[in-house]
């Protein structure tokens, strides 16, 4: 039998085991995690269909101006305008192959706990299609920015998400502008703090790391200019560009230091700067062991991470390579409840699904209440099972467990599943039951929803 | 989101309900404040607040939208007039005009947020989290407003919680499932597997609870789900307050974004009112005795443009339409300032003018009906809102 051990590197750090992956992980489950984290390819996402951040927004200009046009002319008949967009890729296919190529990734990948951190960073640098103006690029922003930064420096992740396009429009500073700068001068814009005040309070040294209102000002005066080339642009539409016309002038002072004028770059060193604060390294620390651990992480965790972080200015390889090494994240009881996202992925893993089908995906996500890229706001889905632990929110999971196993009860076997998935970590209880289970089916649901299976 | 109140059992809040079918007398809710009962209906995609509730005595309105207005009162079809103030229902909302001739139908017109801008999504952020700008804050103000109340539950009909009730106070969700129920046998054997693990086994022990307060949902789930009918929806929200498994609950109803073809006395907006309209009828048939300690609040992200526009529709706008109705209200009024539709008076020289702050109306419903102090109000649920003030005698 595979070893509580194994079971929770491949449960735990990654994604829920597939068929045959525990058997890789048995003979050194933390060797197997480590050997993840030097694998910088393996969370590359190539698909056909899907595009750079730049051709989705030139397509989503392209098609705002195009509905516009028809719905002036069309006046009021709807099949008119139907007919005038049809061949145009909407930004909700955009990001509907976004979903699907994801999916498909996470049940397949056999790095999976790379893929977990992924998914973390992804969500602490949450852009949301909450906001429309996100939808076309959402998928891009995780693709470009973050999968290819987990493991690097967080300097060089955070630069990447905070001017990457999807940031600066979800965050309003694309329309930022500087009260004393040229344009702010000319017309009735102003400046907009949000993406400064989600920075300081959410991307680095917390909501607890000592800023004040006057840093928010300073930062988002500094951050002013940095946005995106729109339609009207006279070239390199959807770009990110840095425009003088907005920026601030001057010597603005954040968390105590000075950073005289030197155009764009003044952003780039206040967030390299915060990128290696002691409060960064704490508040990042803290996040990754109340996912990785528990709830409430304990404050041990919580130092060594933060240790490893502040030694080595912030090298995400290390202190991914800290948390495997943490006897705290161990520990054999599982605590923590799967998102509907992790149950889902793990269910798909744990039956060796190897082909979606995006309709059914679709109402997956809406039914078990998350669906990608559309986080509630910018902190983010949440992380404690408060939130996802909610009657219905648990009878929707049996309602999709039981729904799918009748799909494929008659090709896996609860037994070998039971094996396969939770090993030693199943309890008696739940071995007992999904034993005596009165059909393939029943014996599939039972797993899916047992107490060890709905956490990792 | 901190979890600084931990999770009650729903069960406890409803009795010994267990798998032996529904409480009569719920006794959480027996005294005291919580025996106010409140719906807040939010209709999402902006409501056109001069079709709803139409003055029709300007004659602004015949120049700017002639083809989005029904006939006047009095005529085929017309809108049903509102006393002698020149405002008129939309002829689909004959129920509400019932309410408003026995005075249970209060009405707050050129209403907003403090948002000035035509996002929907940021609308309805600014709309539920109670600040004065976009992503202000994580939770509602409703939320804040329940901590500052003798715990009353909450619930959302919705797959996950709206903004307006997410935060430290306690709140459940339900949503019609759109896939088969589980099986009674799978049920049986999964709560006995959960018998060592109290939060799973609450959950799903609450979620059967929950699901014979909210009743089930006749014809089309899958439709009802996407919000295609709203009544099955409000009916489910009336019985979880009926059942007394909640004693406030937030519904979410989409489709009234009408850039195009609009209608006037037929149409996409006549539509949507109509069954609103039921809605809301089933509601109060679903209260019974209930009734009379109830308000329902129905508000909007923003109104409309007054000009029609080049697809018959109405194109995003600023100042919209909030309805009060129940039993509790103290209503046949029309709250708040009128601007009037004159060139100069319309902002933006676009939409109605936004001469009524929305917080007023949700603070007097949260005092008077709620009994959550002014000090509360002003600093804890609505930051930075002392100026407005609690709109009076409500209910």
């Amino acid at each position: 039998m595979h070893s509580i051990q194994t079971m929770i590197a491949t449960n735990r750090f990654g994604l829920g085991a597939r068929p045959g992956e525990a058997a890789e992980a048995n003979a050194d489950p933390r060797g197997w995690l480590l050997a993840q984290i030097d694998t910088a390819g393996s969370s590359r996402l190539e698909n056909d269909g899907l595009e750079g951040s730049e051709q989705s927004l030139v397509a989503w200009y392209a098609f705002q101006s195009a509905r516009r046009r028809a719905t002036k002319e069309s006046k009021g008949d709807e099949e008119a305008v139907r007919q005038a967009l049809s061949g145009l890729t909407t930004p909700r296919e955009l990001v509907a192959r976004e979903i699907a190529a994801r999916a498909s990734f996470a049940i397949s990948t056999n790095a999976p706990f790379r893929e977990r951190l992924v998914r973390f960073w992804a969500n602490h640098f949450t852009v949301s299609t909450t906001r429309n103006v996100v939808v076309p690029v959402a998928g891009a922003f995780e693709r470009e920015a973050i999968r290819p930064r987990v493991t690097g420096h967080f300097f060089e992740l955070l630069h990447a998400a905070e001017t990457h396009p999807a940031m600066l429009l979800y965050l309003d500073n694309a329309q930022s502008v500087g009260p004393n700068s040229t344009l702010g001068r000319r017309r009735d814009r102003g400046l907009n703090e949000n993406l400064a005040r989600e920075i300081l309070e959410l991307h680095t040294v917390g909501v607890d790391g000592g800023y004040t209102q006057n840093d928010v000002t300073a930062f988002a005066r500094i951050l002013t200019g940095w946005t995106v080339a729109g339609p009207r642009a006279p070239k390199s539409r959807g770009t990110v560009f840095f425009d003088e016309r907005r920026h601030e002038p001057g010597t603005h002072t954040v968390l105590g230091t000075r950073y005289p004028a030197v155009g764009g770059e003044q952003a780039v060193r206040v967030l390299r700067d915060l990128s290696v604060r002691p409060e960064t390294a704490r508040f990042i620390a803290t996040k990754l062991a109340r996912h990785f651990i528990a709830d409430q992480p304990p404050e041990s965790a919580i130092d060594a991470l933060g240790k490893a972080f502040m030694g080595s200015d912030g090298h995400l390889g290390t202190v991914s390579a800290e948390l495997v090494r943490l006897k705290e994240a161990w520990a054999e009881q599982p605590v923590k409840f799967k998102t509907p996202e992790e149950f889902q992925v793990s269910t798909l893993r744990g039956l060796g699904v190897e082909k979606l089908r995006l309709r059914e995906l679709r109402a997956t996500y809406a039914s078990l209440g998350q669906t990608p890229f559309s986080a509630p706001s910018p902190a983010g889905w949440p992380d404690h099972a408060d939130a996802w632990l909610g009657p219905d929110a648990v009878k929707k999971r049996l309602e999709w467990a039981q729904a799918l196993s009748a799909r494929v009860g008659n090709r896996v076997d609860p037994r070998v599943m039971l094996a396969e998935t939770l090993g030693a970590a199943a309890g008696q209880t739940t071995r007992r039951m999904v034993n005596g289970a009165d059909s393939r089916e029943q014996g599939l649901t039972l797993i899916l929803m047992a107490p060890e299976f709905q956490r990792r | 989101m901190s979890s600084r109140h931990s999770r009650r059992s729903f069960i406890r809040m409803m009795g010994a309900a267990g798998w032996a079918g529904l409480i009569p007398a719920p006794l959480a809710f027996a005294r005291g404040p919580s025996e106010q009962k409140l719906m807040v209906v939010v209709l999402r995609g902006a409501l056109d607040g001069l079709g709803a509730v139409i003055p029709y005595r300007e004659s602004r309105l015949y120049d700017l939208r002639r083809k989005l207005v029904p006939p006047k009162p009095g005529e085929k079809g017309g809108a049903l007039p509102l006393g002698s103030e020149g405002f008129a229902l939309h002829p689909a909302l004959g129920g509400m005009h019932a309410s408003w001739r026995e005075g249970q139908l209060a009405i707050l017109h050129a209403a907003s947020s403090p948002y000035r801008e035509r996002s929907h999504f940021d609308g309805q952020d600014v709309l539920e989290s109670g600040g004065v700008e976009v992503l202000a804050s994580r939770d509602g103000w409703l939320n804040r407003a329940l901590q500052h109340t003798d715990g009353i539950e909450a619930a959302a009909v919705a797959g996950a919680l709206p903004l307006l009730l997410r935060g430290d106070a306690h709140a459940v969700t339900w949503a019609p499932s759109i896939l088969p129920e589980p099986d009674d046998d799978t049920l049986g054997r999964l709560m006995h597997m959960y018998e060592d693990d109290e939060p799973l086994h609450a959950a799903l022990q609450d979620a059967q609870a929950l699901d014979r307060a909210a009743g089930g949902i006749e014809g089309d789930a899958r439709g009802v789900a996407r919000g295609r009918s709203y009544e099955p929806l409000m009916q489910a929200g009336a019985n979880l307050v009926a059942s007394g498994a909640a004693g406030v609950v937030v519904l979410s109803l989409g489709g009234w974004d009408t850039h195009r073809n609009q209608g006037a006395q037929g149409g996409a907006l006549a539509a949507r009112l109509g069954q609103l309209d039921r809605g809301l009828a089933a509601v109060r048939e679903t209260l019974g005795d209930m009734w009379s300690r109830t308000a329902v609040l129905v508000v909007t992200e923003f109104g409309r443009t007054v000009r029609v526009n080049g697809s018959l529709g109405t194109d995003h706008g600023t100042g919209g339409a909030a309805l009060l109705v129940g039993g509790a209200v103290k209503g046949g009024r029309i709250l708040g300032d009128w601007p009037g539709l004159a060139p100069s008076a319309l902002f933006e020289n676009r939409d109605l003018y936004p001469a009524n702050d929305l917080r007023g109306l949700f603070k007097g419903v949260l005092r008077d009906h709620l009994g959550v102090s002014r000090g509360d109000l002003d600093r804890y649920v609505f930051p930075g809102s002392k100026a407005v003030a609690p709109l009076s005698g409500l209910v």
